[in-house]
């Protein structure tokens, strides 16, 4: 024996959500997986019993993935009503079979909220995230136009709380998690990325307003403080980062509101 | 026969790009608009590519098989990006960047090439910095750099372990402000599945929507790929599962050169296969090997044995052993190569016997478990998550795995493929580091591409086309690829066979791998072309793919990679077996040094082989692009 | 809602802080009662803006709730919480029990329905001993004729039912304002890691200050410690 990951077999019933399409109606449907490797991930289970299913002239379990590795946010399965399953800080896909006990039902469901509309399975369409980040999630530099890199330093503990913030996968965890379906941890990790640092400030206001006003109208919910999407969250972007935008958004009104705004039709350049 | 000009200015090395740009056409702003650019692709080549020709105000659709530009294959980048900043002091220079990765690139790229992508390193750091990428800062606030592999200077730039998430944000951040602009029209859960040339020109695509199964047309000026690079013909590799050969392949099969495909680069500090269910290798910092050791066990019968009763006199430090000077830092090809070595003697560890120890223990005793934590905390962490094991008390076990391909296809000087109007990009390109790519110069090479190089060579192609001349998605070329591309989805799910798609990758990756993997020989070589064609004729026998076109269907999106991956894994091979010399990343056992070191043969094999193709039932053809070194002396590459 | 949420917060702390007065000599809390009630527009305009606030409030969170729900579609099948806290997710719950006790609460105390017996107006008046003083000030002087509010409430509490119902009600109400409490200085963005614990216990400690403060007055009069004077006792009886 090499060491404690040496493989043991289990046996498990998946309870996956299965739906062909977002009009056609849902349902769970069981499926036993037995023999699998301890070592196999989550979705490596998925795969065996897609392969299955495939066998057997069953059409396999659409399910999101890309990197397999925790990074690139596309996977997105509720496991036992928890957005990427039982660990902290990990993702569906870090999630390994070790997890789990022999005989366990294991209910798989999509991430569900209205603002993430159901594709097939377990596949949801996570598109209202891009469209936040369209309508502000960005400093307006063109290419080319930048100063030298160090003639803009950055202290060290803004540069890492910045980090911090970034590190958001935009998986959609957070509001899956969220009971109210509030996107405010994911747009709080970008607002704050960009306004704690100095090149964001000169948009930091309209920003700010910008985002969180296009996440209200693409139906999330709000925001009632509980946490829970901090506590889902696969990086652990922590919801200090709501309350630092709700104070940079209280501000941005309020400056937006009494700032005088010059008339000047723009163009001037000629 | 195809005809390949590389296009590189003259003149002194330092003076070719700034010349160039001075000489080039440009497109008067007024009629920027008026011309329509493809970009395929939206990781680092293709988001950078697309917001910056969106911002000089061309019109651009931007397509992706993703469900967002974010989650492109970039994002899993994590060790940094080099750029000749010399922001330490400690004599970098853009001189000494493009030599390092001349050198690193075992002499089989183009000069004018990597010197340019010296040059324009330096505005990349300055053009993320400016969007808000969160590098790593000193306390005075400046940029802080670490040093990576096959360098002298410490020149990487990088953002914790994710700078290629961070830097793929920026960019993923430009192309979002444009499309919020409307100048970008974004087309997600859109796959390319065929390139359509007019008159010999790249002039559109055909996209099937992964969500609806709809398949459409589309027309422009030009057309940009820039969609990552072709590990996956591996099956496992420590790419994501969707980076595939799709949109190369097809380019290819409509006339554009597929250069060098045999190149690809194996990384040594893996995570080693547990299991046939397996479906992704993932990719352990370099950086443990400054301080972790390397062996295994010098008698077979010891490979189960736990770790710790083996007794030092036992073991086998065969790096330190084989290469005193550079022992466990030697670079990523020599290291794997060593390692398969031992495997093969039946020397490896693990239940499956393809692993080697890296192992801490003297590490922990010099600096104590926290000093080892503090290094490398959160790779223990990594490695805890996927194995169980605590490798502050048990060693790692490794196992080098694909992780680059340096083929692609091939393009000149103004990342202009021989089809005139098609433009690639990133990994998908051959042009910058040859046989093997250094660390951190990945990322640096999209960034380069899509900001700095295709927005001022584009310009040159697009003033000889006349604004409005771009055909109509409605002429025969179109229809024609439309055709094909609903024909080869039909054939797919026609077949009805009884294996799953899976079935057949893991099969072509395990002939790769064995055949045409790290150490390659020509038997080797003309067992896997023999294999291959069988492996394919079984595909389309035997494959099932259930379900219809008309939805979301990914057993068909993965049948089609597949398909392309089987007709691709054997010009791979044909490449690897035209190749007679070892050079980088391609080794052939038979062209080595006594201690092993790639034994090139400059003479007959200093170009670039250029694949055309001929025909489904032909042959295809092997140009050559000569390498003419003009600044930089060819010489062995030595680690000792 | 946060908003709402100061506002009321601040007027459950001064009424209670006007309340303990109970524990003092009838002149407190019926000068209270009778200051207040001079007022008079003033009062009312107090009034008006605690009724709107109320009404935001509710408004509001009628509003949020049913935005949250709309907003997760279908729900989960397996219900699961990581670490929201039971007063976070009672909110409407808590906040409609407080509801209904404001309304007895009112129809108790300031209309008068609920216990006429022993309703203030119904009462015969209190005749101040000594002056009322605000700051110093003397707002009601002594000898003065008030409305008896002391009597009124303990003979109202003297009815274990009743003051039970507001034991609960108040258990409730501080509840619901523990979470209120630091999800305010979240919204207000006055929140984060490095106090958060700090703030979690001020929060607690103020909640449960709240309720013992609140508790004491239903439970001392049942305990026998609060009692209406003798004189008013027999007044009454002889009436
Ligand atoms: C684990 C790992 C770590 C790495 N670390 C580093 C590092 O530290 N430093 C470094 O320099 N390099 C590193 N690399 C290499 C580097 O990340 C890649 O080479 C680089 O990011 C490739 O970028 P790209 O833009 O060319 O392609 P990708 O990022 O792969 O993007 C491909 C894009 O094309 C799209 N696409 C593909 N096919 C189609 C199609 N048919 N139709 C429509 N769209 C399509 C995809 O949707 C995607 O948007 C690493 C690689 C790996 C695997
Ligand atoms: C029908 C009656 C009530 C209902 C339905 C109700 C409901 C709610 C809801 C849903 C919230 C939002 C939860 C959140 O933001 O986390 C809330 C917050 C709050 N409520 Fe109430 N409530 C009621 C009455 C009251 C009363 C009477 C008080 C005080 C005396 C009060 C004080 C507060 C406070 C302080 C908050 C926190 C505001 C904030 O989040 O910033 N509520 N209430
Ligand atoms: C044990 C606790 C309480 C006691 C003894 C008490 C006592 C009283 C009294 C005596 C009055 C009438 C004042 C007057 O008109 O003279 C009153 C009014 C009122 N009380 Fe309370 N109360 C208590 C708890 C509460 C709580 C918890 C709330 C709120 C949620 C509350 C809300 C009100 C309101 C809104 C009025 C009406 C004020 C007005 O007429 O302007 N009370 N209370
Ligand atoms: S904040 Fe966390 S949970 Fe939300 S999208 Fe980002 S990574 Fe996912
Ligand atoms: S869980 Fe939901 S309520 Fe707010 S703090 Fe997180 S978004
Ligand atoms: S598959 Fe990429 S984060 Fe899970």
């Amino acid at each position: 024996m090499v060491a404690d990951n040496s493989s043991k077999s289990l046996s498990v019933t998946l309870r996956v959500w299965r739906q062909a399409g977002p009009a056609a109606p849902g349902r769970f449907v069981d499926y036993p997986a037995r023999n699998l490797n301890s070592n196999m991930s989550f979705l490596e289970m998925l795969d065996v019993v897609n392969d299955e299913l495939t066998k057997q002239g069953e059409e396999p379990i659409a399910f999101a993935h890309d990197c397999r590795e925790g990074i690139c946010g596309t996977c997105s399965c509720t496991i036992n009503g928890k957005p990427h399953g039982p660990g902290h800080g990990i993702a569906t896909c870090q999630t390994y079979l070790r997890s789990f006990k022999d005989g366990d039902v294991i209910v798989v469901e999509p991430f569900r909220a209205r603002a993430f509309p159901l594709v097939k399975d377990l596949v949801v369409d996570r598109s209202a995230f891009d469209q936040i980040i369209q309508a502000g999630g960005f400093i307006s530099v063109r290419t080319g136009a930048a100063p030298d890199a160090n003639s803009i330093p950055v202290p060290k503990p803004d540069a890492d709380l910045a980090m911090d913030a970034a590190a958001c996968i935009g998986c959609g965890a957070c509001v899956a998690a969220c009971k109210n379906a509030s996107a405010m941890l994911f747009v709080a990790a970008k607002v704050s990325q960009l306004g704690l640092l100095p090149q964001g400030q000169p948009e930091r206001d309209q920003r700010v307003l910008a985002m969180v006003g296009k996440m209200d109208e693409l139906g999330f919910g709000n925001c009632t403080n509980q946490y829970e999407c901090s506590a889902a969250c696969p990086k652990s972007i922590s919801h200090d980062f709501i309350a630092r935008m709700n104070r940079d958004y209280l501000k941005a009104s309020l400056r937006s509101a009494l700032k005088p705004t010059s008339n000047a039709s723009g163009g001037g350049a000629g | 026969m195809a005809t390949l000009d590389s296009k590189v200015p003259s003149g002194p090395l330092a003076d070719k790009w700034r010349k160039h740009k001075a000489d080039i056409k440009l497109v008067n702003p007024a009629n920027k608009r008026k011309y329509e650019v493809i970009v395929v692709g939206a990781g680092l080549a293709g988001s950078s590519a697309a917001a910056t020709l969106a911002e000089l105000g061309y019109k651009v659709k931007s397509f992706v098989f993703h469900d967002s530009p974010r989650r492109a294959h970039s994002i899993a980048a994590q060790g940094g990006i080099n750029a000749a900043k010399n922001y330490q002091n400690d004599g970098d220079s853009v001189y000494r960047l493009f030599y390092d990765t001349i050198k690193g690139g075992d002499y089989r790229s183009r000069e004018a090439n990597v010197h340019r992508l010296a040059e324009v390193s330096v505005n990349i750091i300055d053009q993320c910095v400016a969007q808000g990428v969160p590098f790593a800062r000193e306390y005075g606030g400046l940029l802080a750099n670490r040093s990576f592999g096959g360098a002298q200077v410490s020149r990487t730039f990088y953002a914790r372990g994710q700078t290629g998430q961070q830097l793929l944000l920026g960019a993923y951040s430009a192309l979002s402000r444009m499309v919020g602009a409307g100048a970008i029209e974004l087309h997600t859960h859109s796959e390319m599945l065929d390139l359509v040339v007019v008159n010999g020109q790249a002039k559109g695509i055909i996209v099937r929507n992964l969500i609806t199964g709809e398949i459409s047309r589309h027309a422009a000026d030009a057309v940009v790929l820039a969609t990552g690079g072709y590990g996956n013909v591996f099956n496992l590799s420590t790419y994501a599962r969707g980076s595939n050969v799709t949109a190369i392949w097809r380019a290819y099969k409509r006339g554009a050169c597929m250069a060098n495909p045999c190149y690809t680069q194996i990384h040594p500090t893996c995570i080693p296969v547990t299991g046939d269910y397996q479906s992704k290798l993932t990719l352990m910092s370099e950086s443990l090997r400054n301080d972790g050791r390397i062996w295994v066990p010098k008698r077979k019968e010891d490979r189960l044995k736990p770790p710790a009763s083996i007794p030092e006199e036992d073991r086998d430090y065969y790096l330190e052993r084989i290469y005193p000077s550079f022992g466990n830092l030697c670079p990523r090809d020599v290291a794997s190569r060593a390692a398969k070595r031992v495997c093969d003697e039946g020397r490896g560890v693990g239940e499956s016997g393809l692993g080697v120890y890296l192992d801490f223990a003297d590490a922990i005793n010099r600096l104590s478990e926290s000093g080892v934590r503090e290094r490398y905390g959160n790779l223990f962490d990594i490695y805890h998550e996927i194995t169980a094991e605590n490798a502050y008390q048990v060693p790692m076990r490794i196992y080098p795995a694909v992780h680059y391909t340096m083929g692609g296809l091939w393009v000149d000087y103004n990342l202009m493929s021989n089809l005139p109007g098609l433009f690639v990009l990133g990994e998908a390109n051959f042009s910058d580091h040859g046989a093997n790519r250094l660390g951190a110069s990945a990322l640096m090479q999209g960034l380069a591409d899509g900001y700095f190089v295709i927005p001022y060579t584009i310009g040159d192609y697009l003033a000889s086309q006349r604004p409005g001349s771009r055909p109509s998605a409605d002429s025969a070329e179109f229809r024609g690829a439309e055709e094909n591309v609903r024909s080869l989805t039909d054939r797919l799910l026609a077949t009805k066979g009884k294996e799953p798609v899976s079935h057949f990758h893991k099969r072509l990756g395990k002939i790769m791998w064995e055949h045409c993997g790290m150490a390659r020989t020509r038997a080797g070589l003309e067992e896997a072309l023999k294999l291959i064609p069988a492996l394919r004729e079984e595909f389309w026998a035997n494959v099932n793919v259930p379900g219809s076109a008309e939805t979301m269907n990914q057993s068909l999106e993965q049948a089609g990679r597949v398909a392309d991956f089987l007709e691709f894994g054997e010009l791979l091979c044909l490449d690897a077996l035209k190749r007679e010399e070892s050079c980088g990343g391609h080794f052939r056992e038979e062209y080595q040094y006594p201690d092993g070191e790639c034994k090139r043969d400059d003479a007959n094999f200093g170009h670039v082989a250029a694949w055309e193709y001929q025909g489904a039932d032909r042959a295809p053809l092997r140009n050559t692009e000569p390498l003419n070194y003009e600044f930089v002396k060819m010489s062995v590459r030595n680690y000792k | 809602m946060a908003v709402t949420g100061v506002i009321l917060i601040g007027f459950v702390i001064g009424h209670l802080v006007g309340n303990l007065q109970i524990f003092q000599h009838p002149d407190h809390i019926n000068g209270y009662g009778a200051f207040l009630h001079g007022l008079g527009p003033l009062l009312w305009a107090a009034r008006l803006f605690l009724l709107a606030t109320a009404g935001i409030h509710i408004w509001a969170a009628t509003v949020l709730t049913l935005e949250n729900r709309a907003a997760r579609g279908t729900a989960y099948s397996v219900a699961h919480t990581i670490q929201a806290t039971l007063s976070s997710r009672f909110m409407r719950w808590t906040g409609v029990v407080v509801l209904a006790f404001l309304l007895y609460h009112l129809a108790h105390f300031t209309l008068g329905t609920a216990q006429p017996a022993t309703f203030k107006e119904n009462l015969p008046h209190y005749t101040m001993t000594a002056d009322y003083k605000i700051a110093g000030f003397p707002v009601v002087p002594a000898g003065a004729e008030v409305l008896d509010v002391y009597s009124m409430v303990v003979r109202g509490f003297q009815h274990p039912l009743v003051s039970l119902f507001y034991v609960i009600a108040v258990g409730l109400l501080s509840i619901h304002l523990l979470h209120g409490f630091d999800s305010m200085f979240q919204t207000l963005g006055w929140r984060s890691a490095k106090w958060a614990n700090g703030l979690r216990r001020v929060a607690i400690a103020f909640c449960l200050v709240y309720f013992l403060a609140n508790a004491a007055i239903p439970g001392a009069i049942l305990l026998g410690k609060v009692r209406v004077p003798a004189a008013a006792v027999q007044e009454a009886s002889t009436r």
